[in-house]
């Protein structure tokens, strides 16, 4: 199954760095950003299968693809962002950790305010006059 | 995904070599050259970690519909 394989190959990679902290910190840190960057190429074609399902059920409902695109986005931003800040986290660096985190925050609400205003327009409209 | 566990092998491997090298040259009295060897070492290892760094985010645009 493939759970065993990614506990064993994160259990792996921790002693390895753990094994490496006293010598060399940086090797460390490369591995464990080589850990986390295999472990999500592992799991990248399963979630193409998983939004290629919600774009289906989406154009069978015949929802405005805009929509449904920005939304996408915003879920590969949130979780580059968050791939980011956790890394530079781990490797001790909090301050640009939050930074990442406030500029993923930033680029997400840019790209939702097109579906914030639509919203507010058909809220208004709902509203009798 | 048995290739990424050959390539943090590799890397771990390349780390405890830098690190032997670096300490014997220090012992031999060539601390430079141990600080060069360190630093090439390190950008090897940077090498191959960008590398699938830059496939993982090829992924990641490719799958969440990143045309822009």
């Amino acid at each position: 199954m493939e759970i065993i394989q990614i506990v064993g190959f994160g259990l792996v990679a921790a002693f390895l760095a753990l094994v490496l902290k006293e010598q060399k910190a940086n090797f460390a840190f490369l591995i464990t950003l080589m850990v986390g960057a295999g472990i999500f190429l592992f799991l990248i074609d399963k979630i193409g299968q998983v939004i290629a399902m919600l774009q289906r059920l989406a154009i069978n409902a015949n929802v405005n693809m805009i929509y449904v695109e920005t939304l996408l986005k915003i879920i590969g931003i949130a979780y580059i962002a968050e791939f980011g800040a956790q890394i530079t986290r781990d490797a001790g660096q909090g301050a640009i950790a939050s930074k990442i985190e406030l500029g993923g925050k930033i680029l997400i609400i840019v790209m939702a305010i097109p579906i914030l205003t639509v919203i507010i327009e058909t809220v208004l409209t709902l509203i009798p006059k | 995904m048995g290739l990424d566990v050959n390539a943090v092998f590799q890397i771990a491997g390349l780390g405890i070599i830098v690190a032997m090298l670096h300490t014997v040259l220090k012992m031999i009295g060539k601390e430079d050259y141990a600080h060069w060897v360190t630093l090439l070492g390190f950008v090897v290892a940077l090498f191959m970690v960008i590398t699938l760094l830059d496939d993982l985010f090829q992924k990641v645009k490719g799958v969440f519909l990143f045309q822009n």
